[in-house]
This record gives C-alpha cells, sequence and structure tokens, in this order.
C-alpha cells in the first residue's frame, strides 16, 4: 500500500493502470485532460501497457472505444461536459450493445451559461443512455470506484459500460492522499476481461445489426433487467472490494447518522462532504440529522430509497443540476421512487455552475427539510443562494 | 494464400452472400461483395450507417458470413480503429475493413476518417460511393455530380439540380500520406481486383473509393450499372488511379475523351440538364481530365481524342482493360 497526494484525476489514472485498461482512446478536455496526460506518461513510461489513441473528437473517441470493447479488450477513456455531450450518440450504442466501456467523467457545467465548473447537467441528462452511473465523494472513491466499475461492467450479469463521475476541480484538480492498492492485490480482485461479444473471425457474428420492431422490444427489455440486475453485482463487488482494501462504500448509496434520524438529505457528489459536517453540527444541536449519500443513479436505487427514508418526517433532495420540469433529476428520480410514501420531500437546487456549497447553505437546506416536516408551507423546489426573487 | 492478379484468381467462397436485400443490378452491393469475397474468411467489417446497414444484415438474418458491426453514422474511421487495437491486443492477425457510402466519407464521416488516416491506423477504408445519400432517399451529398436531381436538390422552375461539384475525396485522403489510395469501378474487374489485393497486403490505412451505381437513385436500367461505370471513366466522370506512398499512378486512360453527354443520357438523374449546364459539366470535365492524367492546360481541346504517346500509363500492363 502506497499513499500519495494526488488529485482526482491522477487517482481515476491510477486505476485505469491498475486495472490493465488495455485500450484508452482520449480527447482533451477541461477538466478531465489530466486523466489522459497522466496515462499517457504511465504509457510512454514503460509502466503501463496499452493502446493510447488520440482520437480527433470525443465522438470519435467513445466510437473507438465501442470498436476496442467490441473487439475484445479492456476498454478505458474520460470526458467531461460538451465532451460528453458529443459522444451522446455512441453512449446508445456501447450500452444495447452491451460494451463494458469504463469511462470517468469529470462533470462540468455544459452549454451556455458557458463555464468549465463543476455541474451535473453533463451526466444527469444521459442516465437514460442504459450506462450505469456513480457518484464519487472523494479521490480515494474515485481510485476505488474506477476499479470497481471494470469489476461490474464486466460481470456477465452486467455487461454495460459504467461512468464514474467526479466533481470537476472539486475533485479533478484538488490533491488529496489516496491509498493506491498494490498491482497484485488488485489482480486478485479484478480478473482478466472475458468478453461475451467479441469481433472473431473465427467465431463470427454480427453486433448491434439493424433490429426490426418484432426484436427490439425484447433487446430493449434485456438492457433494462441487466440495469437492475446490476444493484446485485453492485453490493457484491463493494464486500469483495472491502474485502481486499478495507474501503467498503455502502453499494447503491452510504447512509450517514440515519439510524434515529428525522430530517434527512439526499444527494450526489462532493456535496456529501459538507453535508456531513452540516449533519454533525445539527446532532451537535440536538436535532436528528441524517444524510444519504446517493452514489449510483443508474442503477437507482428506488425501493431502496423507499426503505430507507420510510421513518423520516422529511426529506431533502439535492440537486447540482436543473431538469426544467421545474425540479431537478435526482428529485424527480427520488419523488417517483417514494410514490405512496408519507414522508414530505423537498429539491433543493445548489452549486450551479461551479458555485460553492458551503455549510450555512446546506443547513439552510435541513432548515427547509424541518420546517416541511412540520407542516408549514415552503417551497417545493428550491434554488440556494439565488439572488433576486424566486418566482 | 495467392496474389490476386487477375478475375480467375478471385476466390470463389463469398463473404457476403446472396439473400441480402438490394435493389436487382445494385453497383454497391456488387462492388461490397466482390471486395468481402477477395478480402476472405479472416476480415472483420464495420459498415456505418448506409444503405449496407440495411440490406445486408437485418437480425436475426445476416448475409455476412464475416464477424459484423455497426453503431452509427459518422465514426467507420474510429470504430475500424478500436477494432483492429484490440484484435491486435489479442494476438488476432485479421484484416479490419469499414465500408462507408459516401455521405459517411465525404460528409459526415470525414473527421473520423481524416484523424483516422493521419494516425495511419491499420485498417482499410472503403468508401462505396453511389453519389448521393441513397438510403434515406436520394439526397444531395457532397459526393454529388454537378447538375444531378437529387430529393434535395429537386429540379425547380428555376434552379435544376445540383449547383455543386463532387468533392474530391480520394485526393484528400491521400493528402494525409497514407500508405495505399485507389479508385476502383466495377467494370474494370482486373484493374479492381489488383487493387484490392495491394489493399489486402498493404500494411497501415488504405482507402478504396469505389464508383457503385444506384438503380433507383441515378434512374437507370438496373442491366446499365456496368455500362454506366464504364462510361463514368471513358467520359472523365471517374478517373481510375492509385497512390502508392504519395506517388500516384493512372491506372487506365481511355483512349478519348467521350463528350460527358453519352453518359448523362442513360441517366434520369440527369435528363433536366440545360445545355449550358451540360457545358458547365464538361468544361469541369476536361479540367479535371488535364489534371488527373498530366495534359497540358487547353490540351487537348475539350472534348476531343487523346493522343496516346502523352498518356501517363507509364507502361503498366493494365493499360487497355
Amino acid at each position: 500500500m502506497v499513499v500519495r497526494t494526488i488529485t482526482g484525476d491522477a487517482a481515476v489514472a491510477y486505476a485505469a493502470m491498475l486495472a490493465r485498461a488495455e485500450v484508452v482512446p482520449g480527447f482533451p478536455i477541461t477538466p478531465q485532460t489530466v486523466i489522459i496526460e497522466q496515462i499517457t506518461e504511465f504509457i510512454n513510461d514503460g509502466i503501463m501497457d496499452a493502446d493510447f489513441i488520440p482520437a480527433e473528437s470525443e465522438h470519435s473517441v467513445m466510437s473507438v472505444a465501442v470498436g476496442a470493447s467490441a473487439g475484445g479488450v479492456r476498454t478505458f477513456t474520460a470526458t467531461s461536459s460538451q465532451g460528453l455531450a458529443l459522444m451522446y450518440e455512441m453512449l446508445f450504442a456501447a450500452a444495447p450493445s452491451r460494451l463494458p466501456v469504463v469511462m470517468a467523467v469529470a462533470n462540468r457545467s455544459l452549454g451556455a451559461a458557458s463555464g468549465i465548473w463543476t455541474e451535473h447537467n453533463d451526466s444527469q441528462p444521459v442516465r437514460e443512455s442504459g450506462w450505469l452511473q456513480v457518484y464519487v465523494e472523494d479521490n480515494q472513491e474515485a481510485l476505488d470506484m474506477t476499479i470497481q466499475a471494470f469489476r461490474i461492467a464486466e460481470d456477465h450479469r452486467v455487461m454495460l459500460p459504467i461512468m464514474v463521475c467526479l466533481d470537476g476541480f472539486i475533485l479533478s484538480h484538488v490533491v488529496e492522499g489516496v491509498d493506491i492498492p498494490e498491482q497484485s492485490l488488485v489482480d486478485s480482485f479484478l480478473p482478466k476481461f472475458v468478453p461475451v461479444n467479441v469481433l472473431d473471425p473465427k467465431d463470427p457474428f454480427m453486433i448491434n445489426p439493424v433490429t426490426p420492431p418484432e426484436f427490439a422490444t425484447e433487446m430493449r427489455y434485456q438492457q433494462d433487467r441487466a440495469v437492475e440486475g446490476s444493484k446485485l453485482v453492485i453490493a457484491e463487488v463493494d464486500e469483495q472490494y472491502a474485502a481486499v482494501t478495507g474501503r467498503r462504500y455502502g453499494g447503491l448509496f452510504e447512509e450517514y447518522r440515519m439510524e434515529d434520524a428525522e430530517i434527512a438529505l439526499v444527494g450526489a457528489g462532493t456535496w456529501t462532504g459538507i453535508a456531513r459536517e452540516a449533519v454533525d453540527q445539527l446532532r451537535a444541536e440536538g436535532k436528528k440529522a441524517g444524510l444519504i449519500k446517493l452514489r449510483f443513479m443508474r442503477p437507482f436505487p428506488g425501493e431502496e430509497l423507499k426503505r430507507a427514508t420510510a421513518g423520516l418526517k422529511g426529506l431533502g433532495v439535492f440537486d447540482r443540476s436543473a431538469a426544467f420540469n421545474g425540479y431537478g433529476p435526482v428529485f424527480t428520480e427520488t419523488r417517483n421512487a417514494l410514490y405512496g410514501s408519507s414522508v414530505p420531500i423537498t429539491d433543493h437546487v445548489a452549486g450551479i455552475g461551479g458555485r460553492d456549497i458551503t455549510v450555512d447553505v446546506v443547513r439552510e437546506m435541513y432548515d427547509i427539510v424541518e420546517r416541511n416536516a412540520s407542516g408549514e408551507k415552503v417551497r417545493e423546489c428550491t434554488w440556494h443562494g439565488l439572488r433576486g426573487e424566486q418566482r | 494464400m495467392n496474389r490476386m492478379s487477375s478475375m480467375k484468381d478471385v476466390p470463389r467462397e463469398d463473404m457476403l452472400i446472396h439473400g441480402h436485400g438490394a435493389c436487382p443490378g445494385c453497383g454497391y452491393a456488387a462492388t461490397a461483395k466482390n471486395i468481402a469475397k477477395m478480402l476472405g474468411p479472416n476480415t472483420v467489417v464495420y459498415v456505418p450507417a448506409s444503405c449496407l446497414v440495411v440490406f445486408g444484415a437485418l437480425y436475426p438474418i445476416s448475409s455476412w458470413k464475416i464477424p459484423y458491426f455497426f453503431t452509427a453514422f459518422e465514426n467507420t474511421g474510429a470504430v475500424t480503429a478500436g477494432i483492429k487495437a484490440a484484435l491486435r491486443r489479442r494476438g488476432v492477425d485479421a484484416t479490419v475493413v469499414g465500408m462507408a457510402g459516401d455521405g459517411g466519407t465525404f460528409d459526415i464521416g470525414l473527421q473520423a476518417l481524416s484523424g483516422a488516416a493521419e494516425r495511419n491506423e491499420d485498417v482499410i477504408y472503403v468508401c462505396l460511393d453511389n453519389e448521393a445519400y441513397m438510403n434515406t432517399g436520394i439526397q444531395r451529398s457532397s459526393a454529388t455530380p454537378f447538375g444531378a436531381w437529387t430529393t434535395t436538390t429537386p429540379v425547380g422552375q428555376v434552379v435544376k439540380g445540383n449547383r455543386y461539384f463532387k468533392k474530391d475525396i480520394a485526393r484528400i485522403v491521400a493528402d494525409h500520406n497514407v500508405p495505399y489510395v485507389a479508385t476502383l469501378s466495377v467494370a474494370h474487374f482486373t484493374d479492381f481486383v489488383r487493387k484490392v489485393q495491394k489493399a489486402k497486403e498493404t500494411k497501415g490505412f488504405r482507402f478504396l473509393h469505389c464508383l457503385t451505381p444506384c438503380i433507383p437513385g441515378w434512374r437507370i436500367e438496373p442491366s446499365k450499372g456496368v455500362s454506366i461505370n464504364r462510361l463514368a471513366v471513358d467520359t472523365g466522370m471517374w478517373t481510375l488511379y492509385e497512390v502508392v506512398n504519395g506517388v500516384p499512378k493512372v491506372t487506365y486512360k481511355p483512349k478519348t475523351i467521350v463528350p460527358v453527354t453519352e453518359y448523362l443520357k442513360l441517366q434520369g438523374r440527369f435528363k433536366h440538364m440545360s445545355e449550358e449546364d451540360i457545358l458547365t459539366l464538361q468544361g469541369w470535365l476536361c479540367e479535371k481530365w488535364r489534371a488527373h492524367y498530366g495534359e497540358e492546360p487547353g490540351s487537348p481541346p475539350c472534348p476531343v481524342p487523346v493522343h496516346e504517346e502523352v498518356l501517363a500509363h507509364d507502361g503498366d500492363p493494365l493499360y487497355g482493360i
């Protein structure tokens, strides 16, 4: 075990190397770029045995990735924001072709108001592309989940691509102490990739031919079942990873001080680090506050969240992007999952375009959740820190 | 495996077999089928959005006897590069071929094509050029010839047909300094066979640009595809050449430049063309002829027979095929 002080991007690159990714197409985009820079350094220094393919766009990056994965090798790439948007079409090729590509997404605001800072409006809109999605809280989790991602994606019960989402700059460019596991340990955890669908002249068959209505429904349904079925694999992999590294993340989500909680927030990303602090403060003040760190958006832990929140007096949902239906995407998913539950639920949008989320902002969220729980009329969706009047 | 140098050397076993859904007389299918059989069973084929993606395989039926993959329209250069990288890493020594249409090559796929060519990816890129987006219903591409009717260059009261000239894609690819670029026509079959053979035995990025008549899109008789291909070469609408490691060579030069009207009159897509437009096209063709065959400007006059002694056939045995 070696602890290095590295950025989140470097942690992801170490993970890709330790996972023995064999083909890595890449195209630069801030704040992901450091990942592919670091990987090319590993390759050129001779410590990583992989083909780096410098494609001429992100669309081609994902095209190379699906080609390589269909060719039967472990494939990794990374992107952000506009780059993910340019890949959009190919995301929908990777998932139904059941190609277990692993991709890091350094979350960054997409489109106008143009910026390079973190927001989840790049990865949230593609949660219906058929990819699995995990959001991480710190650099250690970025490394650990990138390694786990291969194991989850390549499991023959899953065979789906997966995005490891880490907040841009907050993780991608900030250094933390990260335990980098030994190669032998990763090798024992992560077996060699055994492809199911592979383009090989020795056993010719077709991947993703045009599929008429007579068959498309069944194919899509299998995809849907595979996403749902990945829940079991995610839990298993979390346990197995804990067995070799001692680090356990709780699978689909992690509960923090939820044992006797009355009010709680649920949300994904680095925000949870701030929220833990807010929970601790509230607990010190005698309030029964708890936190659910949402890790996976796909598979979305609907039933599991419904159970975990069943005894609450109030639940708030944190969203780092808008869905433009009056709420954020995490709220939309969560309220859907909690349909029939009596827990009052509110949405809390913050951190847009990379704006800092302070402990005070999170405490403001808990305050609204508490007031809502006590029957006071509050906004169903609050944009925190908004200048001007919220209408 | 023996080198193929003429029709009799072509393997009998098809890799794109009967039962596919192409139109009778389809030049696209004939070209794809012949290239596939010449590349043989140790081949992986990627097909982007095109007629071939529709007529070649429709789940659960496939006419392909080799591994087949499809994802999207614009990424033939990139997907084939990924497949090749994977096969290389797995120790599988197989040919990877992408078969794209003109839209998927000249237009939407140009960027990925350029990327793959620039990186000298070890793949064969076949452009099956039927001079429009035929699969979506005959819309104009940058491969569509001047004057041609398509559904997006309709014959209107004011504007009649395509107002742009065909892009010289093979030259653009050749300017990437790739090992092998060639233009092919099924009407010149020995030349066709030798070019596929050269592509097969060359390492690095190889580009085969094939003229493939489209029966409904060109509004031609199903039996006329090969004749029209031959006329395309005789009129200068198509030039047969190859570029080996940057050195261009014409592989077949017609004895005379045939007036373009001979080519146009067999095709409904040109039947509306005005005399002025035909002259414009003829002038463009003569310039192209002189450029491709290395003639002096203004010589020969347009369109007149060309003197044999100035031909750039360079002693090539294919001359006069």
